[in-house]
């Protein structure tokens, strides 16, 4: 396929994603409030750090409160991570590549972009925040599951696969970051029903907090932290995104997983290893920022050689003829 | 708002209607139509109606507000109410439009080479030469199957007479049929019983005979072509159509950027490397194709594009050079041509043209502003033209001014008074003025698809009825011979 067809879809994706995540993000938040009064103020601001753009956000907001937060994240035109410059740009990528991606996706996204708009146009006043934001949150999967039932599962949903997959790892490592780090109250809170209170806002933030109860049942970092980035089977833990993702890097390419032929494959499947061989307790013993940090500059290295394989444009001095001569 | 839109007390106002006639009564090919829809019973059609820009917006066949900053997007006005045309006279424009056709290609293929008709004294040397779109680089070319007007989009309008004109021949690259089989497939949705019993003939092959046609140019050694569509990019206003028909046709939709020239063959760059491509549907102007041989700031086009043409490396749709056919000026010549190249009398007669050039044309339309429409020779979407009857005295004066300094970009024709269609206007209907685009496709034979865009202009009154100009668009039904199957399926 084109390579400019190939990163629009990788974008799409990566930006729907993007969106679905900040709703995750605001919405975990709005719901500590509810259970928490005190304090709450305090809430808001790690939100606004964790986008490193805590300039843009002084220079454009006087108070860092509910109503400010909720306007820079989701209707914030200005912004480009908002939620709403997201799905333009998820939503411009769709429209140029709307006769590769199936009829039923662009419907589903454009919708979805639409009802965004529409509250952003009336200023982002809605009646109920916390339904909005459920709402943002289905037509987000509505449009994962209608490009899951409606494409053919070849290049095309690989590249939107590999997009989707790749942010997601990138966001839920952000998520597990804020918490662990900016979220954490002083040292006498550990282990109160305060602290189980946010780790369980976290899991829900997910949509884990059930599957992680099934499995370990009481609340403790490590396997919290086992769970969101080692879990192989739930579909917002890292190394699941991961290995999803690399997945369909070899459907593209052909090459057989555990093998690579290009750079996008050796970082991914490196990392992808070093996850699927690693102990929670090697992640904890050696600090969970570090770790974090270390996995996001691996994963930006990763997207960095998938932009290098497939989109880059190459001179034509180095022309080589295409195997497959494709369709009619 | 009491909504009962019904037809009774209909008035056609003394204008041509498509559906009524005289005595207000509807014709016989509507009559199915008006009974439906005056059996409907209180807002059921304003709910048909509202769901289909529903439909409409859902599908994001839009366009963006100019100057808005909200984002927000506008679907392009679609009416309900369809116009219709019966299988006798359909078949005599499709007659008329091949036959047009037929000699407008002889006329693209002989300008470019011997210059026959130039020599022959039937078009004037100087109006060819002055032809803005006349281009000298495809002196000698060739295209492949002899073919360069492979898609057209003629403008047909019906006068006050009850006659059907050709207003204007668009073979560079007409677009709209986007919205013929968007409009059909979201008016089945509305009207699933109408369109069983009514016979209206399907409009949904055009994709496939487009492909077709486009195939049938591939280099002859090339077993299984690669065909694309070629795009000026999202931000173009026909952008949706392009992405449309590629999709429809399952071929790739490629921007400029995607293609480089090597070794006299055009690639595309694909994520496993370059990708032959053999048949190209451009949809951007020859101005912006080859920066190398056209406008050498062109960011659109691919370099070195025209080279492998000329080879016969590469075969492009349509080909460069018809618009020398689209010159309003060169239109008054078609009947001419038909009788040159056919040997024939034109099926479909011209709007009567009076040609500026000419000196006693021009004291005519000088004197007869007031009355006339004057057109630009190159000018489209309803711009840099002169409603008469509708004009102020300051602007007849401002184009006396622009014919005396420059009579060869300029004709005139008489104001038509355009057939109406009812409308939805409010709560109840009145009659719209519209015209008529059929779609023609020329490979291994002519083919005009049964159908077309039916524009109309919204506003009371007005004649235009381009988008850009408060136009929309209906449904247009051409209806199967008795006999025949129509063959229009159940959504």
């Amino acid at each position: 396929m084109l390579s400019r067809v190939a990163e629009s879809i990788y974008w799409m994706a990566r930006y729907v994603e993007r969106a679905e995540n900040l709703c995750r993000y605001v919405d975990v938040t709005l719901n500590l409030i509810l259970d928490q009064p005190i304090g709450a103020g305090q809430q808001w601001e790690p939100l606004v750090s964790t986008t490193g753009d805590q300039e843009y956000f002084n220079e454009h907001y006087e108070t860092t409160d509910a109503d400010s937060v909720i306007q820079f994240l989701t209707f914030d035109r200005d912004y480009p991570n908002s939620i709403i410059s997201s799905l333009r740009i998820a939503r411009e990528n769709a429209r140029s590549v709307r006769e590769t991606i199936s009829s039923e996706s662009w419907e589903a996204l454009n919708e979805f972009y639409h009802f965004v708009l529409a509250a952003t146009n009336n200023g982002g006043r809605v009646e109920s925040p916390s339904e909005f934001f459920r709402t943002v949150r289905q037509y987000s999967q509505l449009f994962g599951g209608v490009v899951d039932a409606t494409m053919a599962h070849g290049e095309s949903w690989n590249f939107y696969n590999m997009g989707r997959m790749l942010e997601r790892a990138d966001k839920t490592t952000r998520i597990l970051d804020v918490k662990y780090f900016t979220l954490l109250p002083s040292i006498a809170d550990v282990g109160t029903p305060i602290d189980d209170l946010q780790w369980s806002a976290v899991l829900q933030s997910v949509s884990g907090l059930e599957t992680y109860r099934k499995r370990y049942h009481g609340l403790t970092v490590p396997r919290i932290i086992e769970f969101l980035i080692l879990d192989r089977a739930f579909p917002r833990a890292v190394s699941y995104c991961l290995t999803a993702a690399d997945n369909s890097l070899h459907g593209i390419t052909g090459a057989p997983t555990g093998e690579f032929c290009n750079s996008a494959e050796q970082r991914l499947g490196l990392l992808r290893s070093e996850l699927a061989f690693m102990r929670v307790e090697e992640i904890v013993d050696n600090g969970l920022h570090q770790f974090i940090d270390s996995l996001q500059r691996k994963m930006n290295s990763a997207s960095k050689c998938i932009h290098e394989t497939f989109f880059a444009l190459r001179p034509v001095e180095s022309l080589t003829m295409s195997q497959n001569q494709s369709q009619g | 708002m009491s909504d009962h839109l019904q037809f009774l007390g209909y008035d056609t106002e003394g204008f041509f209607d498509e559906l009524f006639n005289d005595g207000n009564q509807p014709r016989p090919e509507g009559q199915l139509l008006v009974e439906t829809i005056n059996s409907l019973g209180v807002g059921e059609l304003r709910m048909r109606q509202e769901a289909i820009e529903r439909t409409l917006m859902r599908m994001g066949i839009t366009f963006a507000v100019y100057g808005d900053e909200q984002g927000t997007e506008k679907i392009f006005p679609f009416d309900i109410i369809p116009r219709i045309v019966g299988a006798a006279e359909w078949s005599r424009v499709e007659a008329g439009l091949k036959q047009r056709i037929r000699a407008l290609n002889c006329f693209i293929d002989d300008v470019y080479h011997d210059q026959n008709i130039v020599n022959d004294g039937i078009v004037p040397r100087e109006l060819l030469e002055d032809a803005r779109t006349y281009r000298t680089e495809c002196h000698g070319l060739s295209p492949p199957r002899g073919i360069w007007c492979h898609i057209t989009g003629t403008d047909l309008v019906r006068h006050a007479d009850g006659q059907i004109y050709v207003l204007e021949d668009n073979l560079r690259c007409p677009s709209g049929v986007s919205y013929v089989l968007q409009n059909r497939m979201v008016m089945k949705r509305s009207f699933p019983q109408v369109f069983n019993s009514a016979r209206v003939r399907p409009v949904i092959d055009y994709p496939g005979r487009l492909h077709n046609t486009l195939r049938y140019l591939a280099p002859s050694q090339v077993d299984n072509p690669t065909t694309v569509v070629l795009t000026p990019g999202i931000y173009n206003s026909a952008y949706y159509e392009h992405s449309f028909l590629a999709q429809q046709m399952g071929v790739q939709l490629v921007e400029g950027r995607d293609l480089v020239v090597k070794d006299g063959f055009v690639f595309m760059r694909t994520t496993t490397g370059f990708e032959r491509v053999d048949v190209i549907y451009r949809r951007i102007d020859d101005d912006f194709l080859d920066p190398r041989v056209f406008r050498d700031d062109s960011m659109l086009g691919v370099p070195g594009i025209m080279d492998v043409y000329r080879r016969g490396n590469v075969a492009l749709a349509n080909a460069p050079g018809t618009g020398v056919a689209d010159d309003k000026v060169i239109y008054a010549f078609v009947p001419d041509m038909i009788n040159y190249y056919l040997n024939e009398e034109a099926i479909l007669p011209n709007v009567p043209t009076y040609v500026c050039q000419k000196q006693d044309d021009r004291k005519y339309v000088l004197e007869n502003l007031d009355k006339l429409v004057v057109k630009a020779a190159n000018e489209a979407g309803g711009y840099g033209m002169l409603v008469g009857p509708h004009s102020t005295k300051e602007e007849q004066q401002k184009f006396a001014h622009l014919i005396n300094e420059n009579p060869r970009n300029y004709i005139a024709q008489p104001t038509l008074s355009l057939s109406r269609v009812p409308t939805i206007v409010d709560d109840h209907f009145e009659g719209r003025h519209v015209d008529l685009r059929p779609y023609i496709l020329y490979g291994e034979e002519i083919f005009v698809l049964p159908g077309g865009l039916t524009r109309v202009a919204l506003r009371k009154g007005s004649l235009v009825v381009n988008s850009s100009q408060g136009g929309g668009s209906k449904d247009t039904w051409v209806l199967a011979e008795p006999g025949m199957p129509s063959g229009e399926m159940e959504p």
